[in-house]
């Protein structure tokens, strides 16, 4: 039964948050400022989910072949290479590196 | 997946990945629950990790410029990939097709393989020694490279992954992605100041 609880506390709160940033009137958002921070919002958080997601592992921070992965793929956004074509970069670098015992 | 390990049974398990959709409050709810947490402490923690889609949100809105009646059904999508997606696209109706496609798909796609990992068909083995750890981050980083067209947006950034980084062991799961969002105002700020001292020579 707990258990439950938990995860109706958890759908409600994450949809309400979820709508929340949809419902905000049209007239806050074009305010110039709200504008530009609301332009500038998705910028901070993936590049801070990117970092995490490449150097965590659980609470600490790592270097691993995840990190030769996306250096991999930087190049190839460098290079302009399509879309598949980076991500497919930070998987097989990633795999090789473990392959080698990185 | 992981949430069979936890004493959470098929349906919950189901449900939480049906009804929540955000993949890391799922994993901190179940982490807490596991762990011997109480239901209001677990779903507190799963709920921080929510939050950064209002900030989406916020943006999607304009991009997308959804009726308001289909706003309600188009929140639930509201979460990193379909952002992402969706703020990289040119035009208007490019982004909403990127909502939509990566929504479906993503939904699709998670919910079965909750479904898979919850039956016990963990088939596949080790999905880390393909690699396929690090397409997150690419996907991330190919979305988010095109967003970096000024110096704002790159300080944006910069100042984001060292707070992200910085405090990931200090902080509890989520709140350090939260505490980067702050990157964003304190440039503006900084650029505002910057700004009104040049206005005034």
């Amino acid at each position: 039964m707990n258990i439950w609880i938990a995860i109706a506390l958890t759908v409600l709160g994450c949809y309400a948050v979820k709508l929340a940033g949809l419902l905000v009137p049209a007239g806050v958002l074009e305010r110039p400022l709200v504008r530009r921070l609301a332009a500038l919002l998705p910028v901070a958080l993936l590049a801070a989910l990117t970092a995490q997601q490449t150097f965590a592992d659980g609470r600490a921070l790592v270097l691993d072949a995840r990190a030769a992965g996306l250096a991999a793929a930087a190049v190839a956004l460098v290079l302009r290479a399509p879309f598949l074509l980076v991500v497919g970069a930070a998987v097989v670098v990633t795999a090789g590196v473990r392959a080698l015992g990185g | 997946m992981t949430s069979a390990g936890s004493g959470l049974t098929l349906w919950q398990t189901c449900a939480l990945s049906l009804l929540v959709f955000t993949g890391a409050s799922q994993f901190a709810l179940v982490g807490a629950l596991a762990a011997g947490g109480g239901p209001i402490a677990a779903a507190a923690g799963a709920f921080f990790l929510g939050v950064r889609n209002a900030f989406y949100g916020l943006r999607l809105s304009q991009v997308l410029a959804l009726p308001r009646a289909v706003r309600p059904f188009a929140a639930q999508w509201v979460i990193d990939e379909t952002a992402a997606v969706a703020l990289a696209q040119p035009t208007r109706r490019a982004a909403r097709i990127g909502f939509v496609v990566t929504g479906l798909s993503l939904y699709a796609l998670w919910n079965l393989t909750t479904l898979a990992g919850a039956l016990g068909a963990e088939a596949i083995g080790d999905t880390d020694a393909w690699g396929l750890d690090a397409a997150g981050p690419a996907v991330f980083l190919a979305l988010l490279a095109p967003m970096l067209t000024s110096t704002t947006e790159r300080a944006v950034a910069g100042a984001a992954v060292v707070l992200g980084l910085g405090l990931l062991p200090v902080l509890p799961a989520g709140v350090p992605v939260l505490v980067a969002a702050l990157a964003a105002p304190v440039v503006l700020w900084a650029q505002g100041r910057r700004g009104l001292r040049e206005g005034d020579r």
